[in-house]
């Protein structure tokens, strides 16, 4: 396991479905080492396939996906995927197995010793230690989607992929979570790409922001050059929003 | 002692054959149906063809299920030179784990469809493999659908192993069906109490297992589990092997009094001669002389009659002598069957009328009824009028009857005393004849076979010296008013006595 966090690159990777629509296509993309990078679009638009693609859920029909230069097929996929943390809207979370053993469920896959690591992964993910017999279905919503990013993070992933992680979630636990996820991804040194259709959640959180749309990427800025209008007109569409929300509250408080 | 009690005295060694034929076909069916489940949850066109059979299976009714492996395995094994049993546990057992099949497939197959994909994602995103996949998730998520579907089949299992005595194959419908043929309800129903409580038993632990696995109590799988293993193993205990193995021989009976009396009789004497006995009660005609043929019944008893016409197709009547020494030669030449002797009585198809209208309208013989027979209604059993003989009889005796009604045998002779029929198809050797004072026709044309009773045994049993030796006695033994007084204590409506009693009572009566 490297200990410096991996560098992702795309080689013209495209997926097309048996249906014959083009869900990825063609896209060339270098995601840098230590990146947060949000990836935003409509429903549709193959941000989820793109980041599926990274850890074989999906398999490209065309190019070829690296880590740090090495193609992500050329071992077997569980290999791969214990390297990887993975995150996503439904959990899901092993609904007959505790939340300790949800957590460890990556380390006894691959032969390690569980140890004390429920109990740090739950201090990590701000969960209290006293959950760890409890089954899923005791938790809340908000409480479940730590579990996950607890779950995710057991292996010591350096790269974390998020699809829609928090989509399910009310917006206070939402605001809180982002927050969280933003500052473990700084203090364990990760690459982490978050799929999210809500331009303001990638705006507040990511390095660097991707809009994708019809399987193109079609904008790729930091949140401050599409904060000043730059990135192109998809991508302002979807800046304008908060942006008026924005203006809008404040014209109310005033 | 009360008749119910005594009947239950012979449910343990039939409980024990039930439990293991039935445990047996549940194993097997649970063996293959978990992997198909598994390839059919994976691959459509798999999951139609496995469901498709087990469905069809199930549509085919267990009995008909149990009687079509008889064929089967009889060309099977003529295909391979012999050596496959086509009677007993192997029929049962592959009936019945076909009818296994379809209530695990379908839970296996509807439980692994309903297993919520995301966890399936989340399973692959964090790096299982196919195998642990399959172990870590899907198994414990199925398994309380699974264990649904396996209580279905144990419990169909149980009930359709009833079945399995009409193949020879020893369990409780052993007690129901003769209990049913004898009219003997104690002997009925202490099979049918038997096998639901079996069931119901079974049922509960197993639901007790399901509720375990599905509210994670451990301890109730752990102790359901064990309670059904525990129960199997004391249910089989009269099955165990002990020491100072004594030879196991096999007595088959057809499916009536006199059949089941015989065959005690004869087992009586063979248990006095070292031999364990074993009885397979309930034969039909057309397999019983193929099982003895094949080793898988040791002796039994058969009418001259009977395999004249259906087995050597003879339509000829000889003299009954000639007839039994015929048989003999055929049966050994042919079958390689022994003949050991005709015990001295006939049970032959006989017609038979009220008394007192017989010696009203002055009828003695077939020839006399064929005047009157346009007036008569005439009762038959159920197979009678489809019968060689009742073909044989109108062509020697020009009879039209006003009316034919088949019956099962108890009802034809309540017909016959109502006068709602006038002439019966009766047995010689019935005892109802001489206790309902029915006067039997002569037949002067000789249009009936013989049907002398003769015993016949296993091509292996005809060179054991010791065996014959303690069936030789029997030979010409047994007059027909011995035999029909036996019947008829089985038989008869009231203080009806169970056919071992009878037995009992016929070897003292003819002294052996």
């Amino acid at each position: 396991m490297p200990a410096q966090s991996p560098t992702l690159t795309f080689d013209r990777v495209s997926k097309r479905f048996a249906d014959g629509t083009m869900a990825v296509d063609h896209v060339d993309l270098t995601v840098t080492r230590g990146t947060f990078v949000a990836l935003v679009g409509g429903s549709g638009s193959g941000k989820s396939t793109l980041l599926k693609m990274v850890n074989r859920l999906v398999e490209p029909t065309e190019g070829r996906v690296l880590i740090d230069g090495a193609d992500v097929t050329a071992g077997p996929a569980p290999m791969l995927r214990r390297r990887i943390g993975y995150v996503f809207q439904n959990t899901g979370l092993f609904p007959h197995m505790t939340v300790a053993q949800n957590i460890g469920i990556g380390l006894r896959i691959a032969g390690r010793a569980v140890g004390e690591r429920v109990g740090e992964l739950l201090d990590l993910v701000d969960l209290p230690r006293i959950v760890a017999d409890r089954m899923p279905d005791e938790l809340s919503g908000g409480q479940r989607q730590r579990l996950g990013v607890a779950r995710a993070l057991a292996t010591e992933p350096k790269l974390l992929l998020m699809d829609e992680a928090f989509g399910a979630l009310d917006p206070v636990t939402r605001d809180t979570l982002g927050t969280a996820i933003r500052s473990l991804h700084d203090r364990l040194g990760l690459t982490t790409i978050l799929v999210t259709h809500d331009m303001a959640e990638a705006l507040l959180l990511a390095n660097r922001v991707l809009v994708m749309a019809a399987g193109r990427i079609v904008a790729d800025a930091t949140p401050a050059q599409l904060l000043g209008g730059e990135g192109g007109p998809e991508a302002q569409a979807l800046v304008a929003v908060p942006r008026d929300q924005a203006n809008r509250l404040r014209a109310l408080a005033s | 002692m009360n008749p119910f009690l005594e009947a239950m005295g012979r449910v343990p060694p039939l409980l024990a054959q039930h439990v293991l034929l039935s445990f047996t076909a549940l194993a097997i069916g649970i063996v293959i149906s978990l992997p198909l489940a598994v390839w059919s949850a994976r691959n459509r066109h798999v999951a139609r063809v496995a469901l498709g059979f087990a469905s069809l299976v199930q549509t085919i009714p267990s009995l008909a299920l149990l009687a079509l492996f008889y064929p089967v395995l009889l060309s099977l094994s003529a295909l391979v030179g012999g050596g496959i049993p086509a009677l007993g546990f192997l029929p049962s057992l592959i009936a019945l784990t076909l009818y296994a099949l379809l209530p695990i497939l379908r839970n296996g197959v509807a439980g692994l469809h309903g297993i919520d994909l995301a966890v399936i994602e989340a399973a692959d995103g964090v790096g299982m493999t196919a195998t642990q996949k399959l172990r870590l998730v899907e198994v414990p998520l199925v398994a309380p659908v699974l264990i649904a579907g396996i209580r279905t089949a144990a419990v169909w299992t149980i009930g359709a192993a009833t079945l399995s005595t009409t193949v020879g194959q020893p369990s409780l419908g052993d007690l129901i069906f003769a209990g049913l043929q004898t009219q003997n309800w104690a002997l009925a129903l202490a099979g049918c109490a038997s096998a639901a409580a079996l069931a119901i038993t079974v049922d509960l632990l197993i639901g007790g297992m399901e509720q375990g696995l599905k509210h994670r109590r451990r301890w109730l799988v752990a102790t359901s589990a064990a309670l059904l293993a525990i129960g199997m193993a004391a249910a089989t205990a009269p099955l165990w092997p002990r020491a100072g193995g004594q030879r196991t021989v096999v007595v088959g009976a057809k499916n009536f009094a006199e059949q089941y009396i015989l065959a005690r009789l004869i087992g009586d004497r063979l248990e006095r001669a070292g031999y364990r006995v074993e009885y397979r009660d309930g034969l039909g005609s057309a397999v019983i002389f193929g099982a003895v043929a094949g080793g898988d019944v040791d002796v039994y008893v058969d009418y001259a009659g009977t395999i004249w016409t259906n087995e050597m197709k003879r339509a000829d009547v000889p003299a009954r002598p000639a007839m039994v020494a015929a048989i003999g030669d055929w049966a050994r030449t042919t079958r390689g069957v022994g003949l050991v002797g005709a015990l001295g009585f006939e049970n032959a198809y006989a017609f038979a009328m009220r008394g007192y209208d017989a010696a009203r309208r002055g009828i003695r013989t077939l020839d006399d009824l064929v005047r009157v027979a346009p007036d008569l209604t005439l009762g038959s059993d159920l197979e009678f009028l489809e019968r060689p003989e009742w073909a044989a009889v109108k062509r020697a005796y020009p009879l039209r009857f006003r009316a034919t009604t088949p019956y099962s045998p108890t009802f034809m002779y309540q017909a016959l005393a109502s006068a709602r029929v006038d002439v019966i198809s009766a047995f010689s050797s019935d005892g109802r004849i001489a206790a309902e004072k029915l006067t039997v026709l002569a037949d002067p044309r000789r249009a009936i076979p013989g049907y002398d009773a003769i015993l016949l045994v296993a091509p292996a049993r005809a060179k054991d010296p010791r065996f014959l030796a303690a069936l030789k006695p029997l030979v010409g033994r047994v007059p027909v008013d011995a035999m029909r007084a036996a019947n008829y204590r089985v038989d008869r409506e009231r203080d009806k006595q169970t056919p071992e009693a009878a037995a009992t009572w016929l070897a003292k009566r003819i002294g052996s």
